[in-house]
């Protein structure tokens, strides 16, 4: 049963991946997208990490997926067609990522994974303590780099985003 | 785990989201667009964190809370990708990349 979950979810993260990056149509491309993101929570799922998919779901395809429609509202007509490769263009980038893909895959299958067959699942609760544990082992540190990173990304984003009414206002006053 | 599932497959669905997203990134001419790809190629790697950490180290959690941070920089990262572009559309009233030359205005 999970398997077919599985293979389903796969085939919806590869087949909608594929018409996002080749759709010519802005906001179908971004609602592709918001599939793959969708289906990539549901394999957290599967693999039982559940608030990782909560993450993936709040802030991919509620946040992110948001941000993008309305830069494409706000930038583009909608029905507007996008300009794309070369033909010969692509076809060269196609064939160099299928030679990546091909050593990547080559990589992964004589590699020997030391699998550990478990039923573990992950609380909330530990992931929580774990963040903000400063002993050995502890990620406080990545924790509050990260808190301000998020700041300086907001103060920035405001920043640029405003332009030049921010400038002129800095500079009457 | 996923029953039934190896951790091969798992990793060879990411490495193909990982060079589409790739493709992407080169073919498309468009900004908003490449951040589409740029999204497609951090997710095959929270993927690969995750499955990673599930499949070979289940007792510890180093994977999870890395894709955690990953996640975290990926929305910092589109939101200031997304000023940018409106700042630059105000300035030009172009988002395609052949466009864009200046840096600094």
């Amino acid at each position: 049963m999970e398997r077919i979950i599985f293979y389903i979810l796969a085939g919806i993260i590869i087949a909608f991946a594929i018409a996002s990056v080749s759709s010519r149509k802005m906001l179908r491309s971004v609602i592709y997208l918001l599939f793959v993101l969708c289906s990539i929570a549901g394999v957290y799922f599967l693999i039982d990490y559940n608030f990782l998919a909560a993450i993936q779901l709040t802030i991919y395809a509620g946040g992110i997926i948001v941000l993008i429609i309305f830069s494409v509202l706000l930038v583009h007509h909608i029905e507007m067609r996008l300009e794309i490769a070369k033909p010969s263009k692509q076809i060269v980038t196609g064939l160099i990522c299928l030679l990546g893909l091909g050593v990547f895959l080559f990589t992964l299958y004589s590699h020997d994974f030391q699998v550990i067959e478990n039923t573990a699942t992950t609380k909330v609760a530990d992931i929580g303590t774990k963040l903000l544990s400063y002993e050995e082992g502890g990620f406080i540190l990545p924790f509050e780099v990260i808190s301000v990173l998020l700041l300086a990304a907001m103060i920035g984003a405001i920043v640029i985003a405003k332009g030049n009414k921010l400038s002129e206002n800095n500079k009457t006053a | 785990m996923i029953a039934g599932i190896t951790i091969y497959e798992l990793l060879t669905v990411t490495s193909i989201l990982f060079f589409v997203g790739v493709y992407g990134f080169i073919t498309r001419k468009n900004l908003i667009s490449i951040l589409i790809s740029v999204e497609l190629i951090l997710n095959a790697s929270v993927i690969n964190f995750v499955v990673i950490n599930k499949y070979m180290y289940p007792d510890m959690l180093q994977g999870v809370l890395f894709s955690i941070f990953i996640i975290a920089v990926a929305a910092a990262e589109t939101a200031l990708a997304v000023s940018i572009i409106f700042n630059l559309y105000r300035q030009i009233s172009s988002v395609e990349v052949k466009d864009i030359e200046t840096m600094k205005y």
